[in-house]
């Protein structure tokens, strides 16, 4: 175990796919850590690396086109970048598992959820077929599944979308993982829906102790989740900083942009803000600031240097030119 | 207007709240039931489809006479279907239900060769033969077009390219001319062993479309989430292939192989048309075919009785694959 009570450190992660179009950067360049216990947030739009971030954790990138160019993924104090496929696959599930974001198609449709289940656990833990039935009903029942004795042996398509993600949690959750990836875990989902499997997610972590991980583009879910947040924009890491402070001081007109544009209930009606222009196409990334051509705040200097990565305080950074002015005016704000 | 970070909501989880997503069950009041399989779904809708049924109904009458009706025909007559009679007046190509001098007699019902040998037997255990030359010759195409299609399919990349290169060389070959190599190349010394060679020779040949079903079928699965849930899970490509993707493309396999049943059965007898298939005293439908058309004009019943059966058997599993494929694939029928 790391001294440091990191259970993962990326360091300098860069994973690009070669497409007709060019090398596609979809990660360039990514560094965060998680804490024992804690749970990070990754916010940014569709397109901003989040996925591939997390799907290069567990080297599920798929190779070729894909390709993790350099960096380091330690977790527990192994490189997992280094480790043969035989002992990635044995972290797979076990030390590291993962939901999907669409519970309709991250089952198999041909299989009795029971056979699914089961799959994880006689794989990782040894499981004889009758231990593995009962913990799988186990695991049904913790996750709030209703009847579980009798519904272990449907099929998917009798499940309800939320059924179904409260199964793909139960199987990401069987073999008690120390890292649980999330992958927006509530985007298929509808809102009442959203707030239970949120609940659950956050109870069965505070029951197991693990560590989580969750992506998403809604930046309501990360609020009440998670201790630290990172923001991600075009590959790159634009903003780190403990949840509160992210959102009640940001350092980055990238994030500044995506909190107005939560839609607030309160106001009165009205436009909705939105940060003009497009995300860059990741295979045609300029030398600057790549946020420049979209940013409220941009001079000169962004659109023709790459901006540094500020540290703030001592646990926020930010990617921008103007990191200190924009922090000192949020604190004005606030 | 910045979001501040507040109190989760407050929402109560565990069963007894479940109620908005639980289903129906509970205001109705019913049995918790173990929903149907999608393969007893597929089933009820293939017994919808008459012709489907009334198909699989004259294959499995065939297959049950031709297992059993030789011997039964050997315990009542005394007729096999290479027995020669004895007495020189008998060999000879009787029509059916005639014995000598026309009048009507129940011994053979299909008539006799211009050997006497009763055709009745002859047809039924040509059945046999032709029934496991089929058999054999698709589970050989089966076994390798699954596994080589899936794994070209899931591994992708230069090996699925070399690997569909093979196929498209190997189609381009005419399957006729492949055949008779590997059949001269290898002659047999056996009847039985010609036999064996027939079925590698045929299952030789008839996978690549399989293996191009597979693999398409195997492309189009392989990117959908439950697979890379699966490789997340830990779960190692063998038995990602056999667990997670050959189950989920066995729909068309299952179609296409009930369809290469005839087609292998058609060119059994083509083989044995040429003379090349099966060798006597073993008979097929295509060998009496072959042995009928000799005599048509004289003896016609020599080539109907068997082309007919052959006909109609081929006719009702192609009956049977066509009902299996909109019963496995319910959206196809509809456009």
């Amino acid at each position: 175990m790391n001294t440091n009570g990191n259970l993962l450190e990326v360091k300098d992660l860069r994973t690009y796919f070669e497409t007709e179009d060019g090398v596609v950067k979809a990660v360039d360049g990514v560094s965060f850590e998680v804490r024992q216990g804690e749970t990070l947030g990754i916010v940014g739009e569709s397109g901003s690396g989040k996925s591939v971030a997390n799907l290069s954790l567990m080297r599920l990138i798929a190779e070729p086109p894909g390709k993790i160019v350099s960096g380091s993924i330690t977790f527990r104090g192994r490189d997992i970048l280094k480790l043969s496929p035989r002992e990635v696959r044995a972290i797979r599930g076990k030390q590291i598992a993962m939901i999907f974001q669409d519970p309709m198609t991250s089952l198999n449709p041909f299989m009795r959820i029971s056979k699914q289940l089961m799959e994880v656990t006689r794989l990782h833990l040894g499981h004889s077929k009758g231990e593995a039935r009962e913990h799988a009903i186990r695991m049904l029942e913790v996750v709030g599944i209703p009847d579980a004795e009798a519904r272990i042996d449907s099929y998917p398509h009798e499940f309800s979308g939320g059924m179904r993600q409260r199964v793909i949690i139960a199987m990401a959750l069987s073999c008690q993982p120390e890292l649980l990836i999330a992958d927006e875990p509530t985007t298929a989902l509808d809102v009442t829906i959203q707030a239970q499997i949120l609940e659950l997610i956050k109870r069965l972590k505070g029951e197991t102790g693990a560590s989580v991980i969750l992506v998403t583009h809604d930046l309501g879910v990360v609020a009440g989740m998670t201790d630290h947040i990172i923001v991600m924009y075009a590959g790159k890491v634009f903003e780190r900083a403990p949840t509160s402070e992210l959102f009640g001081q940001p350092g980055n007109p990238y994030t500044r942009g995506l909190l107005r544009s939560v839609p607030d209930p309160a106001a009165e009606q009205g436009n909705l803000y939105q940060i003009p222009g497009q995300p860059p196409d990741l295979a045609r990334l300029p030398g600057a600031c790549p946020f420049a051509p979209r940013c409220e705040r941009a001079e000169e200097i962004c659109r023709r240097e790459f901006p540094p990565f500020v540290q703030l305080t001592s646990e926020h950074s930010s990617l921008c030119h103007f990191a200190d002015e924009v922090f000192a005016e949020s604190q004005e704000a606030a | 207007m910045p979001v501040t970070p507040s109190e989760p909501p407050s929402i109560l989880i565990g069963p007894e709240y479940a109620f908005a997503e639980e289903d129906v069950r509970e205001l109705v009041g019913a049995e918790v039931i173990v929903g149907p399989s999608l393969w007893r779904d597929a089933w009820r809708r293939l017994m919808k489809n008459k012709l489907a049924v009334l198909g699989m109904v004259i294959v499995i009458a065939t297959v049950i006479a031709s297992l059993f009706g030789p011997s039964l025909i050997k315990a009542a007559t005394g007729y096999s279907y290479d027995s020669i009679p004895k007495d020189p007046m008998l060999t000879k190509s009787f029509a059916p239900f005639r014995a000598p001098g026309g009048k009507f007699f129940w011994t053979h019902p299909m008539g006799t060769d211009n050997a006497g040998r009763d055709i009745l037997a002859r047809v039924l255990s040509g059945g046999q033969i032709s029934l496991m030359v089929a058999l054999i010759s698709t589970l050989v195409s089966l076994l390798i077009g699954v596994s080589y299609g899936a794994t070209a399919g899931y591994i992708g990349g230069r090996l699925d390219d070399l690997m569909m290169r093979i196929v498209d060389v190997l189609y381009s070959l005419p399957y006729v001319i492949i055949v008779i190599v590997l059949l001269a190349m290898l002659p047999a010394k056996t009847p039985t062993g010609q036999l064996a060679e027939l079925f590698l020779a045929l299952g030789a040949v008839s996978w690549l479309t399989m293996a191009r079903i597979v693999r398409g079928q195997v492309m189009s699965l392989k990117n959908q989430e439950f697979v890379l849930a699966a490789r997340a899970t830990g779960v190692s490509t063998p038995k990602i292939i056999l667990r997670h993707l050959v189950p989920n493309a066995l729909g068309p396999v299952i179609v296409y192989a009930t369809l290469t049943v005839p087609t292998v059965m058609l060119s059994e007898a083509f083989l044995s048309f040429l003379g090349l298939g099966v060798r006597p005293p073993r008979v097929s439908w295509g060998s009496l075919a072959a042995e009928g058309a000799q005599n048509l004009s004289v003896y016609p019943w020599q080539l109907i009785f068997p082309g007919v059966t052959m006909a109609l058997m081929l006719l009702s599993l192609n009956f049977v694959g066509d009902g299996l494929r909109d019963a496995l694939d319910p959206q196809m029928r509809k456009s």
